[in-house]
């Protein structure tokens, strides 16, 4: 099982707070929606990708469960 | 019945720990309001203002249970559990203290509700969050109204000092409303 980030674009209003709690990861468009990396989240950045997407104001960034390959 | 439970100590404590619960939940309140204009600065990041919206909070709640389990356990005044936590119910100061319990009852509303957040998704989530503007100002006029030291100048000097932080706060977030600003990032 791996981890994945995905942002609900229509919930998403580019407070930003994601890319500040997980830059390794998450950069911000010039408009301030965030550019997540490809592939999935590494291990040791699991809990601080739990912890972004819980602080986010409108719960816009989800973290998807996906079968290894 | 022990001097503990009679004597002055136990309603010291409970004036000093409704005075800290006053200026957490001020503090909660100005950056609760400061976190939805989007203050940012580059000293302070977003999740700074949100991390100590969010800690002030919890520290809040844990002053004002000092705040009632003191009033409760004091004799002098009998003030028992149910008159704490259900509003109007109290016969001693009915209106003053009733306030006290509505703003109590909205705080654990309101972080009962934060800390199950994930669970309840965003929109009901931020509906009951608007509690918090009765909240605040119901536990405001709650210490206006009621307490040994309600009417002194210090307590009203505080009071002011509370409000205005709230109000500069909200100041803040309504000038960032403004479509000029909106704008400009």
């Amino acid at each position: 099982m791996s981890q994945r980030l995905r942002v609900n674009p229509i919930m998403c209003a580019g407070h930003g707070m994601c890319a500040e709690l997980l830059p390794e990861l998450i950069t911000l468009d010039p408009w301030g929606y965030p550019i997540i990396a490809r592939g999935p989240v590494p291990d040791e950045l699991t809990p601080m990708a739990s912890r972004a997407a819980a602080a986010c104001p409108t719960l816009a960034l989800l973290i998807v469960e996906e079968e290894g390959r | 019945m022990s001097s503990f439970s009679h004597g002055p100590f136990l309603w010291y404590a409970t004036r000093a720990a409704g005075l800290v619960t006053l200026v957490l939940l001020t503090a909660s309140m100005a950056l609760g309001i400061l976190n939805a204009g989007r203050f940012r600065t580059r000293r302070w990041p977003r999740f700074l203002v949100q991390g100590l919206h969010r800690n002030l909070s919890l520290l809040a709640l844990a002053f004002l249970a000092l705040h009632i389990g003191t009033t409760v356990i004091d004799t002098y005044v009998s003030i028992g559990l149910p008159d704490a936590l259900i509003p109007f119910l109290s016969p001693y100061k009915r209106f003053w203290l009733g306030l006290g319990a509505l703003a109590s009852d909205l705080m654990i509303v309101l972080a009962v509700t934060s800390v199950t957040r994930l669970h309840l998704g965003h929109r009901a989530w931020r509906l009951i969050h608007w509690a918090g503007y009765l909240c605040w100002p119901v536990a405001v006029m709650h210490g206006l109204g009621t307490g040994t030291d309600h009417g002194r100048a210090w307590m009203v000097g505080l009071t002011l000092g509370c409000v205005a932080a709230v109000a500069g706060a909200a100041a803040y977030r309504a000038a960032r409303l403004l479509p000029a600003r909106r704008l400009a990032r």
